[in-house]
C-alpha cells in the first residue's frame, strides 16, 4: 500500500518553453488539421499572440521534467502496472508559442478499492505562464493495479 | 461558416463526430514522442506483453487529445472553459475510434453564458473508450 504521509506532498516544479516545433509535432501527433495549430498567420488572424498550445499539450509539462515518473518511483509504483484513470483541465488564459509554463503540482489523495487491490494517485497541478498568470489547473487520476 | 452563439445552440444538439483512421503503432510512437509520455509500455511490444497486456495500446491522453479536437472543431479554444474525462477501456491497435458529443445543458458560469456538453470516444464496435465532458462559453 502506497503510504497515506505523502497526501498532500508538492513535487518539484516543472519549466516547459512552448516553442513551434514542439507544438507542430504534437499537432501532427494528434491528426490536428487546424491550421492554427501549425501557421503562425492562421494562429495570429484568429486572435492567438502565436501558435495555441492544443486543450491537452500542457500535460506534457510534468512528463517532459519526469516529475511524474519520479512521483511514481517515490511512491513505489512499478510504471507498467499504472493507468491513467481520469484528467481534467480548467482553462484560464491561453498558452501560445513563446511562453515559458511553470507547473507545480503536489499530491492531493490516495485511496484504495477492493481491499487495496487498486490504489488511485490524485495529482493536481497549477500551470502559471512567464507573467505569473494562471493559464491552467489539471487534475490526474493515476490507477495502480496490483 | 457562422459563428457559433448560446442562443442559437438548444440542449440536445450535436457536435460534428470526429472519426480517427485505426490506430498504428507508428501513431503511438509519435504521440511518445510529442506529448513527453515515453512509458514504454505504449511502444515496446515486450514491454507490454511483460506486463501482461497481449500488445501495446494508446495513451489514454491521446484518446483525450482527440476528444479536444472534437470541441475545438466546434467552437474555438479560447472558449473553452473545463475538459474532462474518465479514461474507461483501453484503446488498441487497430481501434478506429469517433469522437461525438452533445449539448446536455445551457447555463450560466463565472458571468458567462456557457454550454455543458457530453462527449465520449468509441471504437468501430461500439466500446466506449473515453467519456467525458465540456464547458464552452458562448456568446449571446
Amino acid at each position: 500500500m502506497i503510504d497515506k504521509k505523502w497526501i498532500g506532498h508538492e513535487l518539484g516544479a516543472s519549466e516547459l518553453v512552448l516553442d513551434r516545433a514542439r507544438l507542430r509535432f504534437f499537432a501532427e501527433a494528434i491528426g490536428e488539421d487546424d491550421p492554427i495549430y501549425t501557421d503562425v498567420d492562421a494562429a495570429r488572424a484568429a486572435g492567438y499572440a502565436d501558435l495555441p498550445a492544443p486543450p491537452t499539450f500542457l500535460f506534457a509539462a510534468e512528463l517532459d521534467s519526469s516529475t511524474v515518473f519520479q512521483m511514481l518511483e517515490t511512491l513505489g509504483v512499478p510504471l507498467d502496472h499504472i493507468l491513467h484513470g481520469e484528467q481534467s483541465f480548467t482553462y484560464h488564459q491561453p498558452a501560445c508559442a513563446g511562453d515559458t509554463v511553470t507547473v507545480k503540482a503536489r499530491i492531493e489523495d490516495l485511496y484504495d478499492k477492493k481491499n487495496g487491490a487498486m490504489e488511485f494517485i490524485v495529482k493536481a497541478s497549477q500551470a502559471h505562464n512567464q507573467r505569473g498568470e494562471l493559464v491552467v489547473e489539471m487534475r490526474s487520476v493515476i490507477v495502480y493495479r496490483h | 461558416m457562422t459563428a457559433l452563439t448560446h442562443d442559437a445552440v438548444s440542449v440536445g444538439d450535436t457536435l460534428p463526430p470526429l472519426r480517427l483512421p485505426p490506430v498504428t503503432r507508428t501513431r503511438l510512437a509519435l504521440f511518445a514522442g510529442a506529448s513527453g509520455d515515453h512509458n514504454p509500455i505504449h511502444i515496446d511490444l515486450d514491454v507490454a506483453r511483460h506486463a501482461g497486456y497481449p500488445d501495446v495500446f494508446a495513451q489514454g491522453m491521446l484518446g483525450m487529445a482527440w476528444l479536444g479536437r472534437l470541441l475545438t472543431r466546434w467552437a474555438p479554444q479560447s472558449h473553452l472553459r473545463h475538459l474532462e474525462v474518465r479514461f474507461r477501456g483501453i484503446t488498441w491497435l487497430g481501434n478506429a475510434i469517433t469522437c461525438t458529443g452533445h449539448v446536455v445543458e445551457k447555463l450560466e458560469h463565472g458571468g458567462e453564458p456557457c454550454v455543458r456538453v457530453e462527449i465520449q470516444a468509441a471504437d468501430q464496435y461500439g466500446q466506449i473508450k473515453t467519456v467525458g465532458e465540456a464547458l464552452v462559453a458562448l456568446p449571446h
